[in-house]
């Protein structure tokens, strides 16, 4: 990605050599304004996990936002996917492999620069989840290395002197907000330290009149020194991606790396595939018969693969595309391939033996990777169905009037009211349609105990079909067992 | 009065205007900020609404002269003066997408008569008389002074809108650059009056509940001598049962609040002044220092703002790409001219003066009969209207402008 002639040893840097008072780390700080790009090898496999473990989060500080998360909700539930795929520990955290950590961080974040800068709307989303995650970090680390980490970067403060400070007492003690009680936030206001800084750079700041303003600078309080911070890493990230997507025309040297990019951009529009891509086991133990896959279909399915297998029984047939994804989403869910073979016979009930057994007994068995050249295929995730504009997803592809036809006919017997649509509608129509997926989910099950915002519990958000269903089966049964045991009892 | 005169703006009459009378190259001055065309001028958006309501966007143009050339040819009711792009408007559809974006644009404020429905008395909607202008001059004082001391911007332009509203251009390098969110963010500090149908709820400015922030507390102080002048004495809006109903929702204080519409109710002649030393005296009940009395005052306060406080058009100024009508422009109702006012003589300004179209063209005909022969080509003979007081006005906003720009480019060009 960057030319051998650009590139120098990483050790020549002289910033980052010159602070070794904690040991010889080449990040000295956790917090990193990414102010320099990775200038080293990395192997292809590396460039694409770090971006992937990346991407899971900011897609989670996305969809938190669509779901109206709180900002204690979104600091927790992005805390834990960060130990789970982005742990970052503090300086003092001598144990851990601190580098090898802010490393990971750093590549990250340059790669998904890469596959985000291209379109002004990935662009301004990514400046969002990115600029949040930053917040977070911010907000989480140690007060000791902040200050370390603040000092290390020239922001262009100017600290006001007492002079000034005393010269416009009134007005920086009429806008500084603290206690209640008059004479503690006299107190307060006493120590605080003040900063001057344009008043363009603070706009958070003037909008809700947080500071005292004169010709154009922002009289800024040492506590809230953070919008500072954090307006500079927006307007700092903002600059950089225009400036990578203006050379990135350029990149077409390396075709290694143009699909990984391509694949990741569209990362945001689903959610990143979990686990659930890529597994072509069945998930559940106890086997599924073809004839249970009616009952099955009304209790746990989600709308993309329910209205396939209604139309199945409505029509007695479904295209290719169809069939391919219903196939493996069946396949994924345990359906076996004798089962498999019964089920579509059965419901292609029009056809002859002959014609079955020469056009479609084929294609069955070749997804299950019997014919052909017996690969495992997995089956579709979200983001495959939401760009597949043919049997893809509902959410998406659906005008909103059938939309709204189809979830309410679906699972109005599983507590959908049409109260609840225009919620899912204008989720749809901000283009979060893993959220909406997600909602409904909740909506249906939430006799199951799940409540708004818990995803399909593990405040997970739904990117497979297969994730939905087999989440929705889990919880069926746990309902199912408990209830047995009352029963015993 | 003008009233009887029936307003002409028709098509030859307009075109009549344009051609021999419309300012173009002081406008053409005042956007550019220098002689020579720069992307300040030709990158720009004007927008035309032509006879007919027809709406032409993305126009642009190289110089002032082809802006009249364009103007005189399709004649149009009015025009709008639209942000600068990254590339020629009118080259807008063969540009990359994405590459067609707004860079700059003056900051713009738009005031309203119609804000001020609920607390004027003397007119309401689209009618305007001096006395209910006093409220727009309030306003114009306060922003004035808060966007010079707080966000120190010196070239301001107040323009006329012709009918019941001022326009405020500032033409600040920064103010110029200043992306939505900064321009959001210095309309909320301004803003302390939501507009719509909840405009009679109570504000929510405070800090803690309590003080007032300072730029707010120095507002209150100037509009109070205002507040009593003009609503209570010339508006006397709390005269009528509705008015004073309306005050009394404002008061937090429910036993003063009963004590007040007692005594109102038996009494509805109390003219508004004696009313509001009504309120006084019951906050005086209070002992000074105490909860009550402090939560009072701090509602009298509120009070003033909420009467007297500039209502800007928040949307208008919070976009960069936000089309606003050209100064100079004549509003095609009142056929008066969208003139610059001076703010430091506000009070003095009388929109039923401003000059009208038709006025106008009158005052060239007989200006011009003595001289009989000249014909031909019309340059500037807005001079020999009364329209120069105005054109001047802005030639010298213009001139100092484009000085700052010169001195600025040659520190520049030095430091290297």
């Amino acid at each position: 990605m960057f030319k051998g002639t650009e590139r120098k040893p990483f050790h020549d840097d002289k910033d980052l050599v010159q602070v070794t008072n904690h040991g010889s780390l080449r990040y000295p700080h956790r917090l990193n304004f990414y102010d320099r790009p990775p200038l080293y090898d990395v192997t292809v496999e590396e460039f694409e996990t770090c971006a992937l473990d990346r991407l899971r989060i900011l897609a989670e500080i996305e969809s938190s936002a669509a779901r109206n998360r709180t900002w204690e909700e979104l600091k927790t539930v992005t805390n834990a996917q960060c130990s789970n795929y982005l742990p970052l520990h503090a300086t003092s955290a001598r144990t851990v492999e601190r580098d090898s950590e802010r490393r990971k961080d750093h590549l990250g974040h340059f790669v998904l620069r890469l596959a985000f800068c291209r379109s002004e709307d990935l662009r301004r989303r990514f400046i969002k989840a990115e600029t949040t995650l930053f917040k977070i970090r911010y907000d989480a680390d140690d007060n000791a290395e902040r200050e370390m980490f603040l000092s290390s970067r020239d922001f262009d403060w100017m600290p006001v002197d007492s002079a000034e400070k005393s010269k416009y007492r009134k007005e920086l003690l009429g806008s500084y907000q603290g206690a209640r009680n008059e004479s503690v936030r006299e107190q307060a206001f006493e120590a605080e330290k003040y900063y001057k800084v344009k008043w363009t750079r603070v706009p958070d700041l003037v909008e809700k009149r947080k500071v005292f303003l004169k010709a154009g600078w922002a009289y800024v309080p040492a506590k809230e020194q953070s919008s500072i911070v954090f307006q500079e890493f927006e307007v700092h990230l903002a600059k950089a991606l225009e400036l990578t997507a203006r050379s990135l025309p350029r990149l077409d040297e390396d075709t290694r790396l143009v699909p990984i990019l391509d694949n990741l951009s569209q990362g945001f529009l689903a959610g990143v595939p979990s686990q659930w891509a890529g597994s072509g086991e069945a998930i559940n133990s106890d086997d599924i018969k073809a004839e249970m896959v009616d009952d099955l279909a009304k209790k746990h399915f989600p709308i993309c693969m329910r209205s396939m297998h209604d139309n199945l029984r409505r029509d007695h047939h479904l295209k290719h595309l169809g069939r391919l994804h219903y196939g493996l989403f069946l396949k994924v869910l345990g359906l076996s391939i004798e089962e498999a073979v019964v089920f579509w016979r059965k419901s292609f009930d029009r056809l002859t033996d002959d014609k079955f057994n020469k056009e479609y007994k084929y294609n069955i068995r070749h997804s299950y990777g019997l014919e052909g050249k017996r690969a495992n295929y997995a089956a579709k995730s979200c983001q495959q169905l939401l760009t597949s504009s043919d049997h893809g997803c509902p959410y998406r592809y659906y005008s909103p009037e059938n939309l709204q036809t189809a979830l309410l006919s679906a699972y109005s017997s599983r507590g959908l009211t049409s109260a609840d649509l225009s919620e899912i509608m204008s989720t749809v129509k901000a283009t979060h349609y893993h959220v909406a997926c997600t909602r409904v989910f909740e909506i249906t099950h939430s006799s199951f105990g799940i409540k708004k915002g818990a995803g399909t519990g593990d405040d997970e958000s739904v990117t497979h079909p297969n994730q939905y269903a087999a989440k929705s089966m889990e919880l069926y049964k746990v309902q199912q067992n408990s209830a047995e045991a009352m029963v015993v009892e | 009065m003008a009233n009887a005169v029936p307003v002409d703006t028709s098509p030859e009459v307009m075109l009549a205007f344009y051609r021999r009378l419309y300012p173009f190259k002081s406008i053409f001055n005042w956007l550019n900020h220098e002689h020579a065309p720069t992307r300040l001028f030709t990158h720009r958006e004007f927008a035309f609404t032509l006879q007919g309501d027809v709406y032409l966007r993305y126009n642009s143009f190289n110089n002032a002269d082809e802006l009249k050339k364009q103007v005189c040819q399709l004649n149009p009711t009015r025009f709008e003066i639209g942000p600068v792009y990254s590339a020629r408007p009118k080259d807008k559809k063969t540009a990359r997408p994405g590459m067609f974006n707004p860079l700059k644009r003056e900051l713009v404020f738009d005031i309203d008569m119609t804000d001020y429905d609920p607390v004027r008395t003397c007119c309401s909607g689209a009618d305007i008389c001096r006395r209910c202008w006093a409220f727009i001059s309030a306003a114009v004082q306060v922003l004035h002074t808060s966007i010079r001391e707080q966000f120190g911007y010196e070239n301001l332009l107040w323009v006329y809108s012709g009918r019941r509203g001022i326009h405020l251009w500032i033409s600040d390098e920064e103010a110029m650059g200043l992306t939505d969110d900064q321009r959001k963010a210095l309309v909320n500090w301004m803003t302390v009056i939501h507009g719509g149908s909840e405009s009679s709820k109570r504000l929510n400015v405070r800090l803690n509940g309590r003080h007032l922030p300072p730029s707010l507390q120095t507002a209150v102080e100037h509009l109070a001598t205002i507040f009593s002048e003009l609503v209570l004495s010339d508006q006397d809006v709390f005269a009528s049962q509705e008015g004073y109903e309306a005050l009394l929702e404002q008061i937090p204080d429910s036993e003063v609040v009963s004590k007040l519409r007692t005594k109102w109710n038996a009494d509805p002649s109390r003219s508004s002044e004696d009313k509001w030393l009504d309120l006084k005296s019951q906050a005086k009940k209070y002992e000074k220092g105490s909860a009550q009395r402090a939560t009072l005052t701090a509602a009298m306060e509120d009070i003033i703002l909420h009467y007297t406080y500039p209502r800007i058009d928040a949307e208008v100024s919070k976009h960069r790409n936000h089309l606003l009508k050209a100064p100079f422009c004549v509003h095609p109702k009142t056929g008066r001219v969208c003139v610059p006012v001076d703010p430091q003589r506000m009070d003095e300004f009388d929109p039923e003066s401003v000059p009208t179209v038709g006025q106008l063209l009158k005052e060239l005909d007989t200006a011009s009969k003595p001289g009989g022969a000249e014909g031909g080509v019309h340059h500037s003979d807005w001079e020999r209207t009364s329209l120069k007081p105005y054109v001047d006005m802005l030639d010298k906003h213009s001139l100092r402008l484009m000085e700052q720009v010169r001195l600025e480019k040659r520190g520049k060009d030095v430091s290297w």
